[in-house]
């Protein structure tokens, strides 16, 4: 036991060190918004990963929706025993026409200023100084795609030729990277598109308030509630506190067992007779937010377990 | 006993009630607009929302509950996006769009106008000039592909420009074809390429020239150059304009990254944008019309003078509508 725990606080030590790392790189998408109140939101910007997906999504939806149209009316016609198809086809390009220039900015002008692609990966579009988001910028940002993903598609589809003609198309190719990759070399992971519209995508899921684990009713044990030492207390940190609630609200019971042994061993509490671990878990999920609440309102505020406060 | 009742539980306990009612009211108005909300929650909204602004910065100093503190940032953000969000209807925004903001943004836009219509008509004339001094500068331009090259007997070429049978199959048929030529994709395209400094819009407007001035060569040659003329600016006089305010929607995006002046570059092109974005939008609609004019008018109206008549309204109408001054407004579109 005592040889393994030098190697365990190396362990310990580089865990810690790419928590912190994490919690920098969150902090750096974090933008924040004063209100006219004088509040302070913080709004997140959306990576480049969450903002591809969203699109993949869209155009998906998009190419869905094409179908959809151009089957439902060959179904009409072949109804009417194909009479007219000419027209039933025009109106299919007129309908596939719309979707494709419109998908976008019907959406986003709409009222969650968000398509249902980036509305089912928690995104929407704002404007970047916190004011209106108009339908100019919605426009401008949307048109601008043509530059930033149909041409170099278009530039894809080029290739061919020998000699010469391939260099250039190469090179071509390069260029439209410029305006398809721009995303990725700006902190605010701007497009070209939010860049003339003013726009950013920021990231805000809806969040459900969930039960307050603190309100359940103390776990009784005969007459005596659980109660901990502020020794016991002083073990973990506002980190440690955060994870336990992860683990109270969405772990399997096994995990929660591990966990309470793991506390226990670690705090040297002896469980009582009758005691279950989800009872012993609540009980310290309780007294260690309240303690590390009491101390935070000293200004002392105690972040992991390492922290020496 | 008095340890487990703590300052963040009670404080959330008071307060839970006018957030989940916030919530409500938010998630009513994002479904259904401000129509959908009643007199009474209109009435509580100002004050739920400073209410759910002022409880995210007390609960990020004293609570230490993850799910509490992200709730209400997320509440807080929603609620600040509908009560600091859009006021005016949709249908408002649309009628003053068309009423004052349309025309204000391309009379502004005048010199970047001028230089787009220079691009094209420019590129056209060279075309022209070069095709009626050597016909092989026809092929540089096109591919063999076209019926209607130098090649091409009178007869022949007189017969595309007028259509002898035409129903409503064939008119539908040409009006989504039009809306798919390639004219409607370069008017959006042009706009998109003026993020890089504009040239790449200049040379597809002066490519586009070339195209149209050497096909005009063609016809000129065998004398059908007022015949022409009818066939192509029935339509061509709103297609071709919206070409031009679309390249020009391009320029001003290109010049305001290019030559900021005393702004900064972003705000410049914000800017830009925001006026450019009008005028853009507005070329479409334009070659939503000039797709109809050409998929109607031209198949119904086979007669020259007509033909002429309509390009003649139709140049006088947009002239008139973006240029002539009138009398201003209130602003409403917030």
């Amino acid at each position: 036991m005592t040889e393994a725990t030098p190697v365990s606080a190396v362990e310990e030590g580089k865990r810690r060190r790419a928590r912190m790392r994490a919690r920098q790189y969150e902090a750096k998408r974090i933008r924040t918004l004063v209100t006219p109140e004088g509040a302070a939101l913080n709004l997140k910007v959306s990576t480049f990963g969450e903002r591809f997906g969203a699109f993949i999504l869209d155009i998906g939806i998009q190419f869905a929706l094409m179908i959809a149209v151009v089957v439902a009316i060959g179904f009409i016609a072949s109804a009417m025993q194909m009479q007219g198809w000419q027209i039933a086809w025009a109106v299919a390009q007129v309908l596939i026409f719309f979707i494709r220039n419109f998908y976008f900015i019907f959406f986003e002008i709409g009222r969650k200023a968000a398509t249902p692609g980036k509305r089912a990966l928690g995104l929407r579009v704002a404007d970047r100084k916190g004011g209106r988001l108009t339908a100019n910028a919605v426009i401008a940002r949307n048109f601008l795609r043509e530059l930033e993903f149909f041409l170099p598609l278009s530039v894809v589809f080029s290739f061919g030729g020998d000699g010469i003609a391939v260099w250039v198309t190469w090179l071509l190719l390069l260029w439209c990277m410029l305006f398809a990759l721009f995303p990725l070399f700006n902190k605010d992971k701007l497009r070209v598109g939010d860049l003339v519209a003013g726009t950013m995508v920021i990231h805000a899921p809806k969040v459900r308030l969930l039960k307050d684990i603190a309100s359940v009713t103390p776990a009784h044990i005969g007459d005596t509630s659980i109660v901990f030492t502020p020794e016991q207390l002083g073990v973990y940190g506002i980190h440690e506190l955060h994870v336990l609630e992860d683990v109270l609200r969405q772990s399997t019971p096994e995990i929660k067992t591990n966990v309470a042994n793991r506390i226990a061993t670690k705090i040297g509490y002896a469980p009582q007779a009758g005691e279950t671990d989800l009872a012993f878990l609540e009980a310290f999920y309780a007294a260690l937010r309240a303690h590390l609440e009491q101390r935070m309102l000293f200004g002392q505020r105690k972040e992991d377990k390492f922290d020496r406060r | 006993m008095s340890d487990r009742v703590m300052k963040s539980y009670r404080f959330r306990e008071e307060r839970e009630a006018d957030w989940s009612e916030l919530d409500r009211i938010v998630q009513q108005a994002e479904k259904r607009g401000v129509d959908g909300l009643t007199d009474q929650e209109l009435e509580q909204l100002p004050h739920l929302y400073r209410q759910a602004v002022s409880s995210l910065s007390v609960a990020r100093t004293i609570s230490l509950d993850q799910n509490v503190i992200a709730y209400l940032e997320t509440l807080c953000a929603r609620a600040y996006f509908f009560v600091y969000g859009t006021r005016s209807r949709m249908s408002e925004r649309i009628a003053q769009f068309f009423a004052r903001d349309w025309a204000a943004a391309v009379s502004a836009a005048k010199g970047p106008t001028l230089l787009a219509f220079l691009c094209l008509f420019g590129g056209a004339l060279l075309a022209f000039f070069l095709t009626l001094s050597d016909n092989e500068w026809y092929w540089t331009f096109h591919g063999g592909w076209d019926s209607r090259n130098p090649n091409a007997t009178y007869a022949e070429l007189r017969a595309t420009l007028y259509e002898d049978r035409s129903d409503i199959v064939d008119m539908l048929g040409a009006f989504a074809a039009q809306l798919f030529s390639h004219n409607s994709g370069i008017a959006i395209f042009a706009f998109a390429l003026g993020f890089a400094f504009g040239a790449p819009t200049a040379i597809l407007l002066i490519y586009n020239g070339v195209y149209l001035g050497s096909f005009y060569a063609v016809f000129w040659q065998k004398g059908l150059g007022y015949e022409l003329t009818g066939w192509l600016f029935i339509h061509g006089v709103t297609e071709l304009f919206a070409v031009i305010l679309a390249g020009a929607a391009g320029f001003m995006i290109g010049g305001a990254v290019a030559f900021p002046g005393r702004k900064t570059r972003m705000e410049s092109m914000r800017d830009a944008g925001d006026t450019a974005a009008m005028v853009i939008i507005g070329a479409v609609i334009m070659l939503f019309l000039a797709a109809l004019l050409e998929g109607f008018g031209r198949q119904l109206i086979n007669d020259d003078v007509t033909r002429y008549v309509i390009a003649g309204t139709t140049l006088i109408f947009w002239f008139g509508y973006f240029y002539l001054p009138r009398r201003g407004e209130i602003d409403r579109r917030d």
